[in-house]
């Protein structure tokens, strides 16, 4: 096991720092900090000492042991429902809910991420063994360990990066208006505000936006009911809503036109600025389980 | 969880008295500048939205 050492804690530290690589603390503010930050680095140390170990044990013949990576297949699935619970939990505190739709895919990716732990650690301490078998010095494992591990957390990390709704859609401002009570955004009615104090509101402070899909896939993509939360959740979160629980009148809605599956929204925010709300769309994520691809006759029109 | 009604017109605020109705209450009120407050009044007491059927007819609607 001695010889081993050097292997295992270069791929633990490699382990680490992938996992450091992927937390992102941004303008989403999730995973929170400080405590989400520290069990998720936690977590991401065991998924790579599992990882580190997984060779050593198999050369010394601890066949044994490989058992233990179905034990943490379980682990991380836990953290998949962990998340998802705390998420659950805290939906009702928000003014504008993140949906299940949302909630399920930040689930996904943090179970995804220790996976991708644990790939990382294990390529990493291979690639050092195999360095060793063919009786490379220490030196050259290190390095070996180190240009595999980049590699290896580069490659996944552009894998597992989401798509963002800039890419499948262009978003631009786009006008209020009112017909009677009903609210318009570019023709397209979004709900019915009874209130005319409301309504001046809306006038005087609304900033909306289109979003138009740039293909078929795309326009199914965005009809999805958990992908428009998302946008609406994103949107009040990063401007800032100018609601209170006992004013639905204010309620940022994504409605869609059903001629051209154009989404358009309005939103009332703490900050009236129509080219933040376009950024904080574009940057929307594109959720994993909201992606469409239609084929056929659709597909062709 | 949450438990409660939803997606039900709550009341009506009505400027027109030839309206009935079995199941929901009605405010009948005077003039429109009642009807804007009686209709806010009922609306941030249950939590609910205001919308105008225009036909004289507030509907208070729990979403």
């Amino acid at each position: 096991m001695e010889n081993h050492m050097l292997s295992i804690i270069v791929s633990i530290f490699i382990g680490v720092l992938s996992r450091a690589y992927m937390m992102k603390i941004d303008h989403r503010q999730y995973p929170s900090y400080p405590q989400g930050f520290l069990s998720h680095i936690t977590l991401g140390l065991i998924a790579a000492s599992l990882g580190a170990v997984a060779i050593p044990a198999l050369s010394a013949k601890e066949f044994g042991a490989v058992t233990f990576l179905s034990l943490a297949a379980q682990q991380f699935r836990d953290v998949r429902n962990m998340e998802r619970q705390s998420l659950d939990n805290i939906e009702p505190t928000e003014l504008v809910p993140r949906g299940t739709a949302y909630i399920e895919d930040i689930a996904k990716a943090f179970e995804a991420r220790n996976y991708m732990v644990m790939l990382t650690s294990l390529l990493t301490s291979l690639s050092m063994n195999v360095a060793r078998f063919l009786r490379a010095n220490k030196e050259i494992q290190v390095i070996i360990g180190f240009v595999i591990g980049f590699l290896v957390m580069s490659i996944l990390k552009r894998f597992l990066t989401r798509q963002l709704i800039e890419e499948i859609a262009e978003v631009r401002p786009a006008k209020i208006s009112f017909d009677g009570p009903l609210l318009m955004v570019n023709d397209v009615i979004i709900m019915n505000i009874g209130l005319k104090a409301s309504r001046k509101i809306y006038e005087e402070r609304g900033i909306a936006v289109e979003i138009i899909p740039k293909n078929p896939s795309a326009s199914s993509t965005l009809s999805n009911i958990g992908q428009r939360q998302a946008i609406q959740h994103q949107a009040a979160t990063q401007l800032g809503i100018r609601k209170d629980i006992d004013e639905p009148d204010f309620t940022p809605l994504a409605r869609r036109n059903p001629h051209n599956g154009n989404l358009v929204m309005a939103l009332i925010a703490m900050e009236p600025n129509v080219e933040l709300l376009v950024n904080v769309v574009n940057k929307t994520p594109v959720l994993e389980t909201c992606k469409r691809k239609p084929r056929g006759k659709y597909l062709k029109e | 969880m949450d438990l409660g009604i939803k997606e039900n017109i709550i009341a009506l605020v009505s400027l027109n008295r030839n309206i009935t109705s079995a199941s929901v209450p009605i405010f009948f009120v005077d003039n429109e500048e009642k009807q804007e407050e009686t209709a806010l009044l009922i609306a941030k007491i249950t939590m609910g939205m205001v919308h105008d059927l225009r036909n004289g007819v507030y509907a208070i609607v729990k979403h």
